[in-house]
Parts: structure tokens; sequence; C-alpha cells
């Protein structure tokens, strides 16, 4: 992508800025505003479906640092949410800790986690890491079962309301702020994270591990990295999650649902911190739709289609993205926005 | 004594079921290098056709196995060809997403066709029971034992004596000499397709006449992995040894420790232990080959 006709950048700090022209920020600012004013004007309804897209945009900032990033796949992110969500769901429901002292307690928990599961990445890849992190999913919930004393088992764990400082953040209006300013958070500290000297690291690893390395880009130390990000973000969102319907229980982390954080990192575009955002609310879209159409499918067709819609579009959405755009619905957006910056003349540049 | 003896024969049954899915995966993965994530599904979808072709159609079992492998091929077909060809070449993740969709969409239209329900058609076929002094050698274990050596003969006999399976073995050696002999890869491909499609649902439908064919039955597959892994990835008769070792453990290690433990289930995650313990210290397994990678 070239410069938008006529941005000239006269010195670094221009070169290096994400937003280059006032028009960029306008745009920003005018979204954010309206992100931030979205609980005065949408139904309560809406706003939970927000929540949940923003806590997932969080998770999958994570997932796309260490898999769209760092090329360590991961299927098992959904247990890391869950080592961070139990984490401070225990400090605060057991030990009486205040919200915002245990939410970067249970991210720190999480990474650690992942750290402890990216161990065997620095001897395995691709398929065989698929597998690992599949296992590390499996086996974290199993742990979350067996400290039944303290986790509550299966039985679930119940949360109080969340508080920072004399706010009680028992509204949805109020969690929802909460979880935007994460979001926001996230999103900016993911864009930046792979502009520094550890992003360009995990590009090199992703793009070929064995060139990286003797380039002098220490493998053991940024794969575990990656691990250790894209977990603390795993961290964070499980923390929101569980504060957020203020119980936590191991059926809100279930193998699929990292399964699906891939997906939507497929849908949106790998690599890319827009393709995150696009990714999770064009699949958690999706989802809404399957539950408005799923029971009038089933009074048409069969009780149990409205079961079944749900898995065979997730999939279909996914092949579909696979064979026809597999660089996601953030390269197409680049393409549009490509075939616009001229309009109505015609444009060579890609 | 007895206890552990019965714990060793049931997890001999659970391994032989392992064993199945770990077949058909590896029959994939040696031809195409793709890690077919849905061969779980493949069982699961063998069990329902299974029923359907035996109880509402009511056809006799010398009837239903030929109507399923039929099904069988044309799924394994329509799956190589629709979903996996376009993704040749493709990155590792790419393929493996893929096969996750497709085991998705697989079990999505197990829950649509059969509503997810458990259904059993005992008596249909033959069963085998054995009894070796107090102990009662279940039927599946028989079964699958039975099934997964004819398979591996009948796989053996392709791979070394047809024109296709000749193919097959180059093409997992060297796909660019295989094309530049004018060998069709696309064809061996779907070859391997129909194949672990057709051991899938042979697979299934002697669980299903044995326990019944419910959801579950896709589950086992990601289990199934565990076997793969500790077999290495490329070894038929690894897949079956690591199988019964695997699936004997598992019942051992629950038998005993489950007792201990305030959860239990030890036998529902212990395969993924074995899973990181096999890859973080023997990558490629016990019969696999060692994967050296130049530069």
């Amino acid at each position: 992508m070239g410069l938008r006709t006529g941005t000239f950048h006269e010195n670094y700090s221009q070169e290096m800025a994400i937003l280059s022209s006032k028009g960029q920020w306008g745009i920003m600012a005018v979204l954010l505003v309206l992100l931030f004013a979205c609980p005065l004007f949408v139904s309560d309804r809406m706003l939970t479906i927000l929540t949940t897209i923003g806590i997932a945009v969080v998770s999958v900032h994570g997932l796309n640092i260490l898999t769209g990033y760092c090329g360590q796949i991961s299927i098992g992110h959904s247990g890391f949410m869950a080592v961070g969500a139990y984490t401070s769901a225990i400090l605060c429901a057991k030990l009486g800790w205040p919200f915002w002292a245990a939410l970067p307690c249970g991210a720190l928990a999480a990474g650690i986690a992942g750290l402890l599961f990216g161990l065997p990445s620095l001897k395995i890849k691709g398929f065989y890491l698929i597998m690992a992190t599949i296992a590390a999913q499996f086996i974290i919930i199993w742990i979350i079962i067996q400290l039944r004393s303290i986790t509550g088992g299966t039985d679930g764990l119940l949360v109080p309301k969340p508080t920072i400082g004399p706010i009680v953040l028992s509204s949805k209006a109020n969690y929802y702020y909460l979880v935007m300013i994460f979001v926001v958070l996230a999103t900016i500290t993911a864009h930046n994270i792979v502009r520094t000297r550890a992003g360009r690291a995990f590009i090199a690893i992703r793009d070929n591990d064995l060139a990286a390395e003797v380039m002098g880009v220490s493998l053991w130390s940024y794969k575990l990295q990656a691990f250790f990000i894209g977990c603390i973000y795993a961290g964070v969102a499980g923390s929101l999650l569980v504060h957020y319907v203020r119980f936590a229980s191991i059926e809100q982390f279930p193998f699929m649902d990292s399964v699906w954080y891939l997906g939507m990192l497929i849908v949106g575009g790998m690599g890319s911190t827009a393709g995150a955002i696009f990714g999770v609310v064009a699949l958690k879209l999706l989802d809404e739709l399957v539950t408005v159409a799923g029971p009038i499918l089933a009074a048409a067709v069969a009780p149990q289609a409205a079961a079944s819609l749900a898995l065979i579009s997730h999939g279909l959405i996914i092949i579909i993205f696979l064979i026809f755009e597999p660089r996601g619905l953030h390269h197409r957006w680049e393409m549009i926005k490509v075939y616009f910056k001229l309009w109505p003349f015609s444009h060579q540049e890609t | 004594m007895t206890f552990f003896l019965q714990l060793v024969v049931t997890g001999l049954a659970q391994g032989m079921v392992y064993a199945l899915i770990a077949i058909g995966f590896v029959i994939i993965l040696k031809c195409s290098e793709v890690f077919n994530i849905a061969q779980g599904h493949f069982v699961l979808i063998g069990g329902y056709l299974g029923w359907t072709f035996l109880v509402p159609l009511g056809l006799p079992i010398w009837a239903a196995l030929p109507a399923a492998i039929a099904v069988a091929i044309v799924m394994g077909l329509l799956i190589e060809r629709l979903m996996l060809r376009p993704l040749i070449g493709q990155p590792v993740l790419a393929v493996v997403m893929m096969t996750i969709a497709l085991s998705t969409v697989l079990g999505g239209l197990a829950t649509l066709l059969w509503g997810a329900e458990y259904k059993a058609y005992h008596g249909l076929l033959p069963t085998i029971t054995l009894k070796v002094g107090e102990i009662s050698i279940p039927s599946e274990s028989l079964i699958g034992l039975i099934v997964s050596i004819i398979c591996v003969a009948l796989l053996m006999f392709l791979f070394r004596y047809t024109k296709i399976g000749l193919a097959m073995r180059a093409t997992a050696e060297d796909l660019q000499v295989v094309q530049s002999v004018g060998i069709k890869a696309t064809t061996v491909y779907a070859a391997s397709w129909i194949i672990a499609s057709v051991v899938g649902v042979i697979g299934g439908i002697l669980l299903g006449g044995v326990s019944g064919a419910n959801m579950d039955l896709a589950l086992i597959g990601l289990k199934a992995f565990a076997v793969v892994l500790l077999g290495g990835v490329n070894s038929i008769g690894g897949a079956i040894v690591a199988g019964i070792i695997l699936g004997m453990l598992e019942n051992v290690a629950a038998g005993y420790l489950d007792p201990l433990l305030p959860g239990g289930g030890l036998a529902q995650v212990f395969p993924f232990f074995v899973m990181i313990i096999v890859l973080v210290f023997r990558p490629h397994g016990l019969f696999g080959l060692a994967h050296i990678e130049r530069v």
C-alpha cells in the first residue's frame, strides 16, 4: 500500500505513525465516540452481543500474535482463557481481592500456563504443535475439575460483582465500557507489539524459522515470548468473561471455542490486527444469525436442525474462506480501499 | 489380579477402537501429508449409516455393508475433490482447519439426519464373546482386532501388489518425482481419502453393532491422535501396537488412580498426557520415521 495522495512524510515520527493524516484521526475519533456511545442508543440484547464480541476480540488479538504473527498454531486458546478466568475468579471469590488486582494476576497466570505448554514448541512445529495445544486444552480443563476444593470443579464458582474503587460495575452499560476500554488497549498494544523488535522476530520465525535462527533470532526466547504474550491476552479475556457473567464454569471454555478462535482469525485474516477484529465480528454475527434462524428452521424442518445449523454454518464459512479468500476479510477490505483510492480513475498500484 | 486383567482386556477393546481410527488417519497422512482431524467423524457417520441400512431400511448385513461402503466411497471422493484439492500446496494450518471444519460439518450432518441420538442395533451383527477364566473378552475388542487385522492385510496387499498402491507409496516418498514420471497425484489423493473413509465407516458399523452409535464416537477420534503420535504418524503397524498400548495404559491408570483423585475422569485425559510426553521426548513416535530437516 502506498501513501494516500497528498500525504508526505517529512520525518521519522511521521513515517512511524499508525494514523498518518488528520482524516484518519478524524475517522478513528468518530469510531471511538460511536463505540463508547453505544449504550445510549442500542438495546440491552445488542449490548450483550457487543460485550461478548469485545471479550472475544481481546482473546483473538492474543491468538493473532501467537499464530498470525509468530506462526505457532494453538488450538488451546480457550484453555488458557480458563486459566486466567479461574485465577481471577478464585482471587475475588475466595480471597476477597478487588477486581482490578485479580485481573492482572489472572493474566499473568494464563501467561505462565502458556509458557509451560509452549515449551514443546521449541522441539516441534506444525501439526505436532497443534496436537500439543489441543492436549493443553484438555489437560487444563481436567486440572480445573480436579481442584474441586478451590475451583468448585464441575459445579462452577460464583464470582462477586466486579468493583473498581467506589464504582460497582453492576449494570450492563458499565461493564460494556470496561470491556471496550480493554478492547481499545488490547488493540493498540497488539498493533504496536508487532512493530517492535520482538514483533519483527515473530514474523521472521513465522516465515522461516531456520532462516530466522541463522540470522540470530533466538527461537527459544521469542517462541516462548509469543506464547506468553498471546496467553496474557487470553487470561485478560477469560477474566473479563467470568466477571461479566459472575460465574466461572468449565462449560464457558469448551474445546470448540479454541477452534472457533482460530476460525475467526482465518475469516478475518491472519497476521493483521484489523483482521482479528473483522473475524470476531463476522463469526459472532453469524452466531446471532444462527440463534435467530435456528428456531425458525427447527419448526420448519426438524427439532435438531437448530443445533446442526450452528455446526454446519460455522464449518462451511471456514471452508469457504479457506478456499476462496485464504487471506481473510482484512485482505478484501484492503483491496476495496485500493480500488476506491483514486476512484473514479483507474489505478495500477495494488 | 482379576481386576488388573479385566482392566487390561477392557483397555484392549478401547485400544482397538483407537487403532481403527488411527489406521485411516495414517493412510491419508502417508499419501498426501494431510492431517485429517475428521477421521473420528468418519467412524461416527459409519455408525449411523450402519443403523440406517440395518434398522429403518431392514437390509441384511451382506447388503448393508456394501451399501455403506458405497456411501463411504462417494463421501471420500466428494471431500477430496471439493475441500482438499483446492488446498494443495497451502500451509499446514489451512489444511488442518479445513479438516476441523469438515469434522464440524460432518457432525452437523449427523445431528441433522440422525438427531444426535443414541441408536442401538444390537444382535443384528454377529457377536463373539470369549471367556478366559473369569475374564470376559468384550466383543468390541475382538471385532476391532479382527477388522484391524483384515484392514491391515488388505492394505498391505494393496500397497505391495497393485499399481495404485505403488503410486501411493511413491507419492508418500516424493511428490515431485511422482509427478515427473506421469503419475497423477490427485488420483492418489482421492484413493487415499476413499480408503480412509471406507475404513472409518466399516469401523463405525462394527462399533455401532456392538455398543450402538452416538456422538461420542467422534470424540474418540481426538483421543486417537495420541495413538497416532505414539505409534509414529507414518506407520500403520505402529498405529495398531500403540492403540493397544495406549488403551491398556489408559484403563489401568484410570482403574488404579481414579479412586485417589477427587474429580476422577483420568481415562478422558490420559491420552493427552501421553501426547504431550511423546511430543516432547520422541516426536516421531515408536515406529515413525525420524524427520531430519536439511537447509
